[in-house]
């Protein structure tokens, strides 16, 4: 029999329609596998075994019934723990919100329980999402399936961990300046950053708000349009969220056809800095693209190398204020100030939030608080915006002259558990690549174009497209993703190391 | 609290002639729009503690606003018909600061660009027209109430614990900001009061508030600083937060004024601070000092759009304002037919508004000033309180005069009816059935009473029988006395004339 954890999403809802299988029983494998490898790979911070047996079987009647048939009824999914679930924590890798139960679901859950996706549980992440490894977590880490000693990217290292690990078909992941993007690159998975305003923000734990976008987390990028299609859409509860009808993506995705495809390699990202063996990776995907009958030139983004930089002013602002809301008094973490007998709101605030956040969250704070204050803001956060700006009109450029840019999704594969977690600008670093799009609003896609020649280890490949052109990233990434199996003689996943299985 | 000892007070006509006031005035504005200014919570005054939130105004992670639409029209007809510019563009911004009250720890609101900026208002003051600067009104969310148990006063010091309503907070709130007002001299106090009494009456007018002072749905910020002389620098000011009150406003900016000159006059200097006003005491307290070092790291609110009013909806709006207040003012003088010193007494007494609304509901306008400048302002100043915050309605007072006028009450009985009224005895037909005041126009009841008062008063009687009409006063009086003021009087004096003439 096969086993039903390796199947892809779309593969699922196949054999779901047959009626080969039922979702009760996917769900029973995927909780299965869970409880085998998560020991070692610590995707999961919350598995809700009952839950999502519950709504599996609401799925299966629903089948039967024959009503409300949506083409993922009955595939599970995780969901990244910074969207909020009514009656399921929600702690977002944070202390401070242990043991938070939300009344409320965010859009996207509320879209994902409608279409009748069973929800596995909640996964890692590093605090608020501050960081690419999820070492950050206040949980502990998550493993990458390619090697336990290594990070399974960040901030949506479990997401990406538990897709690559077989635990579940599909995940939810966050993207604020590479989140979704550059852990799919490190484990070997697609991850899909849409258009700014695509994707509902209600309900997911802002860490920087006019750049936080979720995103879908699959194996393959017809999964990850079949999810974009489910979570995406118009949502009144989110100011920003882009009121139009959106195409289908996973009809761009089953088009694949990149016949006449300008695409740009952006001369900026992949230069100095990048390891030998994903700049390989990468050029031979260019390659593919180039057989296929896509046209490839080089494009020049000159401000691209001042989105570091702002990035690091306008996250850390948005966070410092975002953040603020942590205080103790109504929900989460609530702690007394040592040696005070009758301490006040602000001194319990003060040790809460001195105990309950951990220190990345709190140098982001600081960063942020001093980036905004009074006399700094011009230089600092109104700067920022300017390049901000300067960044979207290369991009504007940019498009002019190609339909898509490409680039390496991460200037290095897994790097080992603790190698940077002490030095914050390398790990910063890590997002050079995927960060101007989050400045700039325009989706972003990674999908897995190999192995590095020198550890065996996955690279990402990412294209990029104009704001609202989400659809292209599919069309692209599959026909791309059919060469590169092809090539390899089957999915990339197929060559990651089997995971010893426990209990 | 600071406990400094200050130098004692000087008297204000005293500091007056040796010191410029200059004021600004900061007005919240409650919104009466039917939810919040940021999610779809109701915003009903009085509801019990915490029945009116959700993850938006509860600041829950994960929540997201999103602007009532009603409150951004409710602002451009407020800078309208205060004659300011609309925002062709303008965004929200966030306020940040830590406060248990504040659910997300910033306040969402407007920084450097209001929806209306530039304008001005025209305020009567003692019958002479005072213009007003604004500087801006732009829109906010209000904060959570704050219950501090356990202290004396019910401020934070020395309280034991405190409890947070949240149905308050993100209830829209428009901030009207004057620019500074100078030349007001010793008609500070006045001005002062004057403005606020006309900004109650302006929105009142268009409808987009309940400005009710007593429930805090209008609250005053009074700024005030003390300069040598009219051609002197500003000098530094303080900030009397939360006045509640028209008169508290009034009495404020004298104390203010009484306090500063003295630290002035003894080479102190005045401190840059919030401070509290105590309406028992009449005197204010310091709060927390307002340094530089105080710093809102304001910038544009992320999770909202920028608002940008179409022109064709501003003309719109400004289309449909009500009448100017000073365009108003001599319409309703004309019809009411008052004199300059009547409507003088009107305005002063902050009555327009309700005698319209007074007549409006059927009264004269003479029965409507009547009732409000004498009864019913004798009333509210024995109470220390306003007409408005008085508990009963310009419908119900019409009310009480339609007794008068379809003879079912006297004057004296009517007063009864209004005392009953206020102190919540319903409508006006119900004090009178309850308390047993209907005029006894009754001719069984009335002829019986006449024929006793004519035997009890013969002499009387024979003068009236020569043709002294005049004494049938004392027969009436007798009657009055014997039905305990409840005839017809007129009714009296008809029955006696048939008896006697």
């Amino acid at each position: 029999m096969t086993d039903l954890a390796r199947l892809s999403a779309a593969d699922l809802a196949a054999a779901l329609t047959a009626g080969e299988t039922s979702s009760v029983e996917v769900t029973q494998a995927q909780l299965d596998r869970i409880h085998a490898v998560d020991g070692a790979v610590h995707a999961f911070l919350h598995v809700d075994d009952e839950g999502a047996l519950a709504q599996a079987k609401a799925a299966d009647e629903r089948r039967t019934a024959g009503t409300d048939v949506s083409e993922l009824l009955g595939v599970p999914i995780a969901v990244k723990d910074i969207a909020t679930t009514k009656g399921l924590p929600t702690t977002a890798g944070s202390k401070i919100l242990e043991g938070w139960i939300p009344p409320y679901d965010a859009t996207l859950v509320a879209r994902l329980r409608a279409a009748g996706l069973p929800i596995l549980g909640k996964t890692n992440m590093d605090e608020f999402a501050m960081g690419s490894s999820t070492e950050h977590s206040a949980y502990g880490p998550s493993h990458n399936p390619w090697d336990l000693d290594r990070i399974p990217g960040g901030s949506g290292g479990g997401s990406s961990a538990a897709v690559a690990a077989f635990e579940t078909p599909l995940a939810i992941g966050t993207d604020t300046g590479g989140s979704i993007r550059q852990p799919g690159a490190v484990t070997g998975t697609v991850g899909v950053k849409p258009t700014y305003g695509g994707v509902s923000r209600y309900g997911l734990v802002a860490l920087a708000s006019s750049l936080d976008q979720a995103g879908p987390v699959t194996r393959t990028v017809l999964d990850a349009a079949l999810l974009h299609d489910v979570i995406g859409g118009h949502d009144p509860l989110d100011s920003t969220s882009i009121d139009r009808q959106w195409p289908s993506m996973a009809a761009a995705a089953r088009a694949a056809d990149i016949t006449g495809l300008r695409v740009g390699v952006v001369k900026e990202l992949g230069g100095e800095g990048y390891q030998a063996g994903v700049r390989r990776r990468f050029d031979e995907s260019v390659q593919l693209l180039v057989e296929a009958g896509a046209e490839v030139v080089e494009v020049s983004c000159p401000h691209f190398e001042l989105a570091f930089a702002a990035y690091y002013l306008i996250l850390p602002s948005e966070a410092s204020s975002n953040l603020a809301k942590f205080d103790a008094m109504r929900y989460g973490l609530r702690v007394a100030p040592a040696g005070v007998a009758a301490p006040s709101a602000e001194q319990v605030m003060a040790a809460t939030r001195q105990a309950g956040f951990g220190d990345e969250v709190k140098r982001r704070i600081i960063l942020g608080t001093f980036a905004l204050s009074s006399g700094y803001y011009d230089a600092y956060y109104g700067s920022a915006q300017k390049v901000r700006t300067l960044i979207q009109r290369d991009f504007s450029a940019a498009f002019e002259k190609v339909d898509v840019l490409v680039s390496p999704t991460a200037p290095t594969t897994a790097f080992r558990l603790g190698e940077k977690v002490d030095d914050p600008i390398a790990m910063y670093l890590n997002d050079i690549a995927t960060i101007p799009a989050n400045l700039a609003g325009v989706p972003g896609m990674s999908l897995p174009s190999g192995l590095a020649d020198e550890n065996e280890l996955p690279t990402g490949f990412q294209i990029l497209a104009p704001a609202l052109e989400d659809h292209r990233l599919y069309t692209v990434g599959s026909a791309l993703e059919a060469m590169l199996v092809e090539r390899w003689g089957g999915p990339l996943l197929d060559r990651a190391p089997a995971l010893e299985v426990s209990g | 609290m600071t406990a400094t000892a200050s130098p004692a007070l000087v008297a204000f006509d005293d500091a007056i002639a040796r010191f410029d006031p200059v004021l600004g005035l900061e007005v919240h504005v409650e919104l009466n729009t039917a939810s919040k200014m940021f999610c779809g919570c109701a915003a009903v005054f009085g509801a019990e503690p915490n029945t009116q939130t959700c993850p938006v105004c509860l600041g829950l992670p994960g929540a997201l606003p999103v602007v009532n639409e009603t409150a951004v029209e409710s602002a451009i007809r407020i800078g309208l018909a205060l004659n300011c510019e609309i925002a062709t563009w303008c965004r929200f911004a966030r306020k940040n600061y830590f406060y248990p009250d504040m659910p997300k720890n910033f306040q969402t609101s407007q920084y450097d660009e209001p929806i209306a900026f530039n304008g001005y208002t025209e305020i009567d003051v003692d019958g002479e027209v005072f213009r007003v600067e604004i500087e801006r009104a732009h829109m906010e969310e209000d904060t959570g109430k704050s219950l501090h148990v356990g202290g004396a006063t019910g401020r934070i010091h020395g309280a034991s614990h405190s409890l947070v309503d949240y149905n308050r907070a993100g209830i829209p709130l428009i901030e009207v900001v004057t620019k500074p007002i100078e030349g007001a001299g010793k008609l500070a106090p006045v001005v002062a009061r004057a403005y606020v009494a006309h900004l109650r009456v302006l929105l009142s007018g268009l409808g987009v508030s309940d400005v009710r002072m007593d429930q805090g749905s209008l609250r005053c910020d009074v700024n005030l600083s003390l300069r040598a002389s009219a051609d002197a620098p500003y000098g530094t000011r303080s900030e009397t937060k939360n006045l509640n009150s028209l008169r508290s406003v009034e009495r404020a900016v004298r104390y203010e004024v009484s306090r500063q000159a003295a630290l002035l006059d003894s080479g102190e200097r005045v401190v840059q601070e919030t401070r509290h006003w105590h309406e028992d005491t009449g005197i204010t307290t310091a709060g927390r000092e307002k340094s530089d070092a105080e710093d809102y790291r304001y910038f544009p609110e992320p999770d909202l759009v920028p608002i940008a009013p179409d022109r064709a909806w501003v003309a719109q709006l400004q289309a449909t304002l009500p009448e100017p207040l000073a365009e108003r003012r001599t319409r309703l003088q004309t019809v009411w037919e008052f004199s300059d010193l009547e409507m003088r007494d009107v305005l002063g007494a902050g009555a327009m508004l309700l005698i319209e609304q007074t007549v409006a509901a059927g009264a004269s306008p003479t029965a409507a000033k009547k009732w409000w400048l004498s009864e019913l302002a004798r009333r509210a100043n024995d109470a220390g309180t306003t007409l408005e915050e008085l508990s009963i309605t310009p419908a119900q007072v019409a009310g009480v005069q339609a007794l008068v006028d379809t003879g079912r009450v006297n004057d004296k009985l009517a007063r009864e009816v209004l005392e009953g009224v206020l102190a919540g005895e319903g409508e006006p037909a119900d004090v009178v059935s309850a308390r047993g005041l209907e005029v006894v126009s009754d001719d069984g009841a009335l002829t019986a009473a006449v024929d006793r008062a004519i035997a009890h008063n013969p002499e009387v009687a024979a003068k009236i029988r020569d043709g002294k009409a005049a004494a049938a006063g004392a027969l009436i009086g007798a009657v009055m006395k014997e039905l305990r003021g409840q005839a017809d009087a007129a009714r009296v004096r008809e029955l006696i004339v048939e008896k006697l003439g």
